[in-house]
């Protein structure tokens, strides 16, 4: 327990840095939102330190800062200049969305790896294992970038599934089962970017990570007493290789609000990555500052995770 | 329980001693809230006679392997002093400790785990001398040569890699390093256990010779009596963190006082004596 | 060599039966001999025990009655083990489901240091489980494994049962890796160093368990050892081997009394004796000198003869045959019992 406090108090520690760091960065960022209305020559410069003066974009940064600080703690979380919104309601709605498709990309990505990355472990050196390290050398190396494209291009050409966005025009209308399909068909194009994107590492970390311990002599003693394949490479093999993929995991999780930002804005996903995009661009301040707090909150629950995961399937780790 | 210091013939003086020293380490784990501790070390008084081999036995987890780590100066105790040389060195700094380093070196059990692997048998040879700058490249080279020889490893071998040799070709190793810095008191922590007995008898006769060509003082660790026995000065038997009985090698064989030495002893001498009967005595 | 099919029960026959047996292993294009030409039988129930170092092969010949050697392994020879359905089976021609079905049933192999081969993160009563399950149809029960458990004389069975490898002691992980090799109650059981780097308190302790095991359970034991002084009352017979062949072979009482080749000799003298207060202080040890290179080994004659006492002209060149003499001994040497 007194484990756990620490590292939560580690964590509320590590947030409130971040939050001043990033409000630091966004100021010393040269302009602020309403530049855009300076080089407009029918708005008066009055009007513009007037607007400027309402948002309280001309205090101090300290006192900015408690202000947004106070802000949190009421719940809004600050305030969209653009969307002349609390931030709250947007963030809300965007990384559900972001949260949708990132959380079945990790999904998918892991169920497929995993499985994948141990067959391949269990038979180094055939033409499978060569096979997928070339294949997952070649995603590498491919950035997500081109894979959204092509796989864009694709889609539009053959005209077999909606080339972006979230739900089509006519969501609200249809029926449970069709919202579901209508979904489904939204989601495999950024689902797919995502998931191809993030497989070569995953597979290749749990094929090292097996080869390894494929070598250790209790796999050879357990053949020894006659255990099968399968459950020689499930049972005794996986656990003991499971610490660098545990670790791994928890960087999957870190990511699963910040990792899917290219591609949203590419397929026209609604969640965090273009909002921030948006935001960034005009200088929605607290939008900025908004989202980057909530990939740090998932940055500290993901290794938090890891950690106790360590702790809870590793029992020697339980022994320091 | 009392710790039994037995009377030392006054032949040597004591190269190291130590007095008091007590070392505890406690596990648990981090999410409970119990955490208990083990006492590796229990006031331990104890001297180690310059210029002999002193044997420590005792069984897993008598703290025989504690105590060497406080005397190598790797970890410092909890309670007491070591004095070496005249010197108290458990209470200093490590900057100050550097100058005492090459004096006090170790010979560990596993030469695969104790060796780098990504080294060649030179460049092992040749690490302490490089950390103490001692000399340039071409001389390193040639310095581990010729203790490659010393230790009878064949010079031709320096640039093979630890696991390219055998378990008693690799312990050579370690000793050929162990003494590259010319040490006075070495330190070999169970380092004959796991090598095969003919193999232990080369390794024992090579530290015999080294002994008498550089005067150096021996702490042997060992479970084995059998082994010691032939080889020791001076025996002590550890215990549950304490020395039990310290004295001459012909006292504490030929009249164990403890019950523990008693027990390692019969241990020892109910297969030796069943081995005597069978192969029919001695054969010296 | 193999078994007429329909002919008189093998009841009598050796349980195991090895002839011929040449191990060697090819990596690139370099050959390493490991074993020679290795002809031995083993009767039910008995304590053989196989003394050598290291590099005579042993380690190579318990793989390789197991199946264990590595890919890059050739055999050739005959392994003929009499299984559970009194049916001869040709070992070095089993494919690997039926490898499968007698790895741990019908023979088992006690691996060197427990702490190595069992695995860290499973508990141990659990990995006993494992073992009585891939050999058994139904899930094994908690009462199952204690007893195994309790036939290793481990106190506190429920306790060791829940434990996982790195809370034990040595002594208790040595047991353990005993009561996984006779879970399902194996004909031949193989021990490899089984005590080596234990505290020679406990190496009595688990001895005398090999022991009792071995008379309750009929199981024949394959002792592997560098030390003979372990097998003194404990085996019936001993096999020496040197660079993969084995040089004599006996009872271990009358080998150990009068050892015939030089090689036997020179061994048992290395067993430290109990030092007497009257010794000197300090001498030498006996040994013996130099070691075993890859160039004896190849040579046309005996692969000890760069080290022998007791050689002679003949031995460089040609290879000794194997004399058969009374009293069920061998030995290979031109010039035994010298």
């Amino acid at each position: 327990m007194k484990y756990l406090q620490r590292r939560l108090a580690h964590s509320i520690l590590l947030l409130i840095s971040a939050s001043v760091f990033c409000f630091l960065l966004s100021d010393l960022a040269p302009g602020s939102f309403f530049d855009e209305m300076k080089l407009n020559p029918q708005i008066s410069a009055g009007t513009v330190a007037a607007l400027r003066s309402e948002y309280g974009l001309d205090q101090a940064l300290p006192v900015r800062y408690g202000l947004w600080v106070k802000s949190v703690l009421r719940g809004e979380w600050g305030y969209s200049f653009a969307y002349n919104s609390p931030v709250r309601s947007l963030l809300i709605i965007r990384a559900r969305n972001t949260l949708l498709l990132t959380s079945l990309a990790m999904l998918l990505a892991w169920l497929t790896a995993l499985p994948l990355g141990v067959w391949i472990a269990s038979r180094p050196g055939r033409w499978d294992d060569r096979l997928s390290m070339a294949g997952t050398s070649w995603l590498l190396a491919v950035p997500e970038l081109v894979l959204a494209l092509g796989l864009l291009y694709v889609v539009i050409r053959t005209r077999a599934l909606p080339a972006g966005g979230m739900v089509s025009v006519r969501f609200e209308n249809l029926s449970l089962r069709a919202k579901i399909c209508d979904l489904s068909a939204h989601l495999v194009v950024p689902l797919t970017v995502l998931v191809l994107a993030s497989l070569p590492i995953l597979v290749r970390h749990v094929r090292a990570s097996m080869t390894e311990v494929l070598q250790a002599p209790f796999i050879q003693a357990a053949c020894g007493h006659g255990i099968g394949q399968t459950r020689l490479l499930f049972r005794y093999a996986l656990p003991a290789a499971a610490n660098p993929l545990i670790s791994l995991l928890g960087l999957s999780v870190a990511g699963l609000m910040s990792g899917s930002l290219l591609v949203e804005v590419i397929t026209g996903w609604p969640g965090l990555g273009p909002l921030l995009l948006e935001a960034s661009m005009s200088r929605d301040l607290y939008v900025v500052v908004g989202v980057v707090m909530a990939s740090t909150v998932f940055m500290i629950l993901g290794s938090l995770l890891a950690d106790v995961m360590l702790v809870i399937f590793d029992p020697r780790v339980r022994a320091d | 329980m009392g710790i039994e210091t037995a009377v030392q013939p006054a032949i040597k003086p004591a190269l190291v001693k130590t007095s008091g020293l007590s070392k505890k380490y406690s596990q648990g784990s981090p999410f409970s809230r119990k955490k208990f501790a083990v006492d590796a070390l229990v006031d331990v008084n104890f001297e180690i006679a310059s210029g002999c081999l002193t044997a420590l036995v005792g069984e897993s987890g008598s703290g025989k392997s504690t105590l060497a780590v406080c005397l190598a100066m790797l970890e410092k105790p909890d309670a007491g002093e070591v004095w070496f040389g005249g010197e108290e060195i458990s209470r200093r700094s490590d900057r100050e400790l550097a100058s005492l380093r090459p004096k006090i070196q170790m010979v560990f059990q596993d030469s695969a785990e104790a060796l780098n692997p990504r080294f060649s048998a030179a460049q092992i040879i040749a690490e302490p001398l490089a950390i103490q700058r001692c000399r340039s490249l071409k001389q390193l080279r040639t310095r581990a040569c010729e203790l490659m020889e010393e230790v009878g490893l064949c010079a031709d071998w320096a640039d093979r890699r630890p696991l390219q040799f055998s378990g008693g070709q690799r312990q050579r190793l370690a000793i050929a390093r162990a003494i590259a810095l010319k040490p006075s008191f070495l330190i070999l922590d169970e380092s004959l256990s796991g090598l095969d007995l003919s193999t232990q008898a080369q390794i024992l006769n090579l530290l015999l010779d080294l002994q008498t060509a550089h005067g150096l003082t021996y702490l042997l660790i060992s479970h084995d009596f059998s082994l010691v026995g032939q080889v020791a000065d001076f025996v002590a038997v550890m215990h549950k963190g304490r020395i039990v009985e310290h004295g001459a090698r012909w006292q504490v064989i030929g009249n164990p006082q403890h019950d523990q030495t008693r027990r390692l002893l019969d241990s020892v001498h109910v297969m030796g004596r069943s081995f005597q009967a069978a192969h029919g005595g001695r054969q010296r | 060599m193999h078994a007429q099919s329909g002919a008189a029960p093998w009841v009598d026959s050796p349980l195991l039966r090895v002839r011929g047996l040449t191990a060697r292993y090819v990596c690139a294009d370099q050959t390493e001999p490991a074993l020679a030409e290795v002809d031995f039988d083993i009767a039910r129930g008995e304590i053989v025990g196989i003394l050598g170092e290291s590099g005579s092969g042993k380690s190579t010949l318990a793989l390789s009655i197991l199946g264990l050697l590595p890919t890059n392994a050739r055999l050739e020879g005959s392994i003929l083990f009499q299984n559970q359905a009194h049916k001869p089976d040709e070992l070095l021609r089993l494919d690997e489901p039926q490898w499968r079905e007698i790895r741990g049933a019908e023979i088992s192999m006690i691996f060197q240091e427990p702490r190595l081969s069992l695995s860290p993160v499973m508990r141990v009563g659990e990995q006993i489980a494992e073992v009585m399950r891939a050999h058994r149809k139904g899930a094994p029960k908690k009462q199952d494994v204690e007893a195994t458990l309790r036939r290793v004389r481990l106190a506190d069975s429920g306790r060791v049962s829940s434990a996982y490898p790195h809370q034990l002691s040595g002594g208790e992980l040595h047991r353990i890796a005993i009561a996984q090799a006779l879970a399902c109650g194996p004909d031949l059981v193989i021990a490899d160093e089984p005590t080596r780097s234990l505290d020679v308190t406990v190496q009595g302790e688990i001895l005398n368990v090999l022991r009792e095991v071995n008379r309750e359970s009929g199981s024949a034991l394959i002792f592997i050892t560098h030390n003979p002084a372990l097998l003194v009352g404990f085996a019936d017979r001993v096999m020496v081997m040197y660079a993969g062949r084995i040089v004599e072979e006996g009872p271990v009482a009358q080998v150990f009394r009068r050892p015939l080749h030089p090689y036997t000799k020179a061994l048992l003298q290395l067993v430290p004796q109990r030092s007497e207060p009257s010794d000197p202080v300090k001498q030498r040890l006996p040994v013996i000198s130099g070691s075993l290179s890859d160039s004896d080994r190849l040579a046309g004659g005996c692969a000890f003869e760069p080290r022998c006492p007791a050689r002679g002209d003949l031995c460089r060149s040609e290879l000794p045959s194997t004399i058969k003499l009374e009293g069920g001994r061998r030995v290979s040497c031109f010039n035994y019992g010298n």
